[in-house]
């Protein structure tokens, strides 16, 4: 069979004149003459990204003349949409999304009544699927949580410093009575877990020498502060940052995320900015060896606040 | 039966129509095919946005996928021994090792992490600025309710991912945000370390963190988002773009460029050119130097802890609420946390994303609506918007305290007390203000387009006559009456060597007719 003895097709043709169909360009030879220039550019620039990428070229000479090739080929691509082809404007009819009245019913009507209907005819055997199907959504969603990791327990309240433990700094050198010089700072770590995850995220404790006399920055911490020595929790109790900067003049240490102050002469009392609480103090003694240890651990949780978190006293 | 099947066979349109008939047969394309070819896209540049949203998102995988070729997502500690000298010898994790070889010894590696990057900042900021034009112009009402609703969640996602990406590289700048997630997560009342310990596979900072965002980050948000942009560009195709109020254009129909060849040709360059700027942004602007930062260390910070731009607003919101921890019932509330870290920025999220709904209360409007408002005809909901963008540049802002502090001179007490009035006061001022400038600009004919000039002659009798002056060129645009999408153009080289115009419904094939 050929093709003449199929029924014709109604095509629609525009004219080549109808402005429908007329590219936006005034000029369209000029037109198609620099978007040729400039996709040739971008070949161009292309190729010089071979030759970079072959020679291993610096990493901005590379993105340069791959990023110019690219651009420029795509400037000429949608040029030539824009400028050259016909822009119409064209219209096309939209559809309700709505279908008509008796498809409504019908689609309703198996939905509601051939599913609802059957269902409610047992509405004991229902029940029971349903039963069935919670049961195993929470049996499936428990133990798979359960899985990801272990339950908090009491792991946020507590620390690894004990009675006597030995303050190291991040090699592990211990730290002896006159190892700080006056108005010096060290963090600390209790001895062994200065490379640890733990040691340096939860331990991690901030030593400063503010003196040479014991220091005591609030009643009842008369012996905390030998020799000139405080130590403070390091872990922000705003959002846990370490608190790393420690203002010698104004005797502050200042939490670099959001700017709170504590004051360490005076119990870490926080003076400015989002932190709720003191640094809580670790409790220091002068081991008979010369070495910092600490008395204790701390009397409350370190860093951020948390619902059962263990207040002191 | 089978004298039919020899038709089809025997193709008009050459090759390619033997292939498209082909398909056909056995995918039943043809129908279908040719109403896709002809969707109209309305001509505006705000519908250009979501676009580079969608370009930026299809790079994003192809750098990412090119990442994870070579980074190595393990917090295993192993002495450093590659081509970046200042940090041989040392011990830092394998996650911090791989992405430094991967910045300094993988050829192309350094410029397809920043493409990755920048692609990240331009995808985001896309989405912000696309979801705008939604919003502004009433895009969202009804029937469209449900892909705002996908494409907000998309911006979600879209952060959290970020986030995510942003830690992977296990630097000392990244690691500060994660233990403020730690932190914020830990703040839930009742269930948050619980929920803590589950998200980060312990206390933190154990090694899990890296993996499990690893796999979160390369396979499981990318996948969501995939079927969810899938679902929003099909969405988009059933039930037709809007468009703006013009000629011709009414609740029923859409006036634009067709798809096909024009609105392909257009789109493709596009994408280029999506991919061309942020080659070159990733060529020439540094982004995120974790070299310079060093590795992770729990008990060190950076001082230059500055967050990516789209979770600045939540860090301003934590820097400037209240010390307000609460003991109570022998429990802590951390609210100084909860209420800037959880609830503000889900608050804004609902209010962001119920909007459909809470307007639709408030007007009781349940119509179709398939043209576009102008801002300045919906003053309301044009402040409003406004209002909210207030809100979060203000937040933004406040995340800058020190640095504001540090550059006026001025304490940081002053800087703190003014950011707290202001992120309050400014987004009223900006509601009211936004509400006014949208009435008067309703109130004044023709604004915002250009007035043409008026000539005046003076007539021999010396009388004055004014009229207005011819439109300059490109001035007036002459909006034609849309019309179908043909199947042919006439070809003009035809026309004018057979100089007689053909019927239009004579032939079944371009050949026939040059025949
Ligand atoms: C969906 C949107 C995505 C966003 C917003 C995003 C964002 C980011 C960001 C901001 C980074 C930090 C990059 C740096 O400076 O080194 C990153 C890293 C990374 N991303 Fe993505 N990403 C996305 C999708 C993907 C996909 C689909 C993959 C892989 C299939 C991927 C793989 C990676 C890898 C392996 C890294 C670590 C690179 C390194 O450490 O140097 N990303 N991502
Ligand atoms: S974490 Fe220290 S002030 Fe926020």
């Amino acid at each position: 069979m050929s093709s003449e003895e199929r029924t014709p097709v109604a095509f629609s043709v525009a004219k080549a004149d109808d402005p429908h169909m007329q590219p936006k360009a005034q000029n369209p030879k000029l037109a198609e003459t620099l978007i040729g220039l400039v996709m040739l550019a971008g070949i161009g620039s292309l190729i010089g990204f071979a030759v970079a990428y072959g020679m291993n070229a610096q990493s901005w000479i590379m993105g340069g003349t791959l990023g110019a090739g690219v651009l420029f080929l795509g400037f000429g691509i949608t040029a030539w949409g824009k400028y050259l082809m016909p822009q119409g404007p064209f219209v096309e009819e939209r559809h309700t999304m709505r279908g008509n009245d008796d498809e409504r019913e019908r689609f309703k009507a198996a939905v509601v009544q051939r599913g609802g209907g059957i269902l409610g005819r047992r509405k004991l055997l229902a029940m029971i699927a349903g039963a069935g199907m919670s049961a195993f959504a929470v049996v499936l969603v428990i133990p798979v949580f359960r899985s990801f990791g272990p339950l908090p327990g009491n792991t946020l309240n507590q620390t690894s410093w004990k009675q006597g433990t030995i303050l190291v700094d991040s090699t592990g050198r211990p730290i002896r009575v006159n190892d700080i010089a006056v108005g010096g700072v060290v963090t600390v770590y209790p001895k062994g877990l200065e490379n640890t995850d733990n040691g340096q995220a939860v331990d991690q404790t901030i030593l400063i020498r503010v003196g040479t006399e014991a220091v005591v920055t609030q009643q009842g911490r008369e012996s905390w502060g030998p020799n000139g020595y405080v130590a403070y929790s390091k872990l922000c109790t705003h959002l846990g940052c370490p608190v790393g900067l420690y203002e010698q003049q104004l005797e502050l240490l200042v939490c670099p995320c959001h700017q709170s102050m504590f004051t360490v002469t005076n119990g870490a009392e926080p003076i400015f900015g989002p932190a709720p609480r003191p640094l809580p103090q670790l409790p220091l003694f002068v081991g008979s060896d010369g070495l910092l240890r600490a008395q204790g651990g701390y009397d409350q949780a370190v860093g951020p606040g948390f619902w059962n978190r263990e207040t002191s006293g | 039966m089978a004298e039919k099947t020899k038709q089809q066979a025997k193709s008009s349109f050459g090759p390619v129509g033997k292939a498209l008939d082909e398909l056909d047969d056995r995918l039943g394309i043809a129908k279908g095919g040719r109403s896709l070819l002809d969707k109209i896209f309305p001509d505006h540049w705000s519908f250009m946005l979501g676009e580079v949203a969608l370009y930026s998102f299809v790079i994003l995988i192809g750098t990412g996928i090119f990442l994870t070729l070579f980074y190595v997502p393990s917090s295993t500690v192993v002495v450093y021994h590659g081509s970046y000298l200042p940090l041989v010898g040392q011990k830092v994790s394998q996650a911090y090792a791989t992405s430094i070889d991967l910045t300094f010894s993988v050829r192309c590696g350094l410029l397809m992490r920043q493409m990755h990057h920048w692609a990240c900042d331009i995808f985001l900021a896309a989405m912000v600025v696309h979801m705008a034009r939604v919003f502004f112009t009433g895009a969202f009402r009804k029937p469209r309710e449900l892909n705002y609703v996908l494409g907000s969640t998309l911006l979600i996602l879209g952060i959290v991912e970020g986030f995510l990406g942003y830690s992977l590289p296990d630097d000392l700048v990244s690691g500060t945000g994660i233990r403020i997630a730690f932190s914020i997560i830990e703040s839930i009342p009742v269930i948050g370390s619980y929920i803590a310990f589950f998200v980060f596979g312990g206390n933190y900072p154990g090694p899990q963190i890296i993996p499990r965002f690893f796999i979160i980050h390369v396979l499981l948000i990318p996948l969501i988002m995939l079927g969810m942009v899938t679902a929003h560009l099909f969405l988009l195709v059933h039930q037709k773009h809007t468009q703006f109020p013009g000629k011709g254009r009414t609740e029923t129909n859409v006036v634009g460029t067709a798809m096909f060849p024009v609105f392909a040709a257009k789109a493709t360059g596009f994408l280029f050119m999506v991919g061309g700027v942020i080659t070159l942004l990733a060529g020439f602007a540094q982004i995120n130097p974790i070299w310079q930062f060093g590795p992770y260390d729990a008990s060190k910070i950076s001082y230059a802890v500055q967050p990516d731009w789209y979770m600045g607003w939540l860090d301003g919101a934590l820097r400037i609420w209240p010390a307000w921890e609460w003991t109570g019932f022998g429990y802590t509330w951390p609210l100084e946390i909860f209420i800037p870290g959880v609830v503000v920025p889900g608050l804004i999220f609902a209010v962001v994303q119920g909007w459909p709904v809470l307007e639709r209360r408030y007007t009781k409007d349940n119509e179709i609506h398939n043209l576009l408002d102008l801002p300045r005809n919906r003053p309301k909901r044009t402040a409003a918007g406004a209002a909210v963008f207030a809100l979060v540049t203000m937040m933004f802002i406040a995340s800058s305290t020190d640095v504001i502090a540090n550059y006026f001179h001025i304490t940081l007490e002053a800087v703190l007390w003014s950011m707290r009035i202001l992120v309050v006061v400014v987004p009223i001022i900006t509601f009211f203000l936004t509400h006014k400038i949208c009435q008067e600009l309703q109130a004044s004919q023709g604004a915002g387009k250009r007035k043409r000039a008026n000539v005046v002659t003076r007539t021999p009798d010396g009388e004055y006559l004014s009229a207005p002056a011819e439109p300059r060129p490109g001035d007036e645009h002459v909006d034609l009456e849309p019309e179908p999408v043909p199947d042919f153009l006439e070809d003009p080289v035809v026309v004018r060597e057979r100089k007689e115009l053909l019927s239009p419904v004579s032939f079944t094939g371009v050949r026939n007719v040059v025949r």
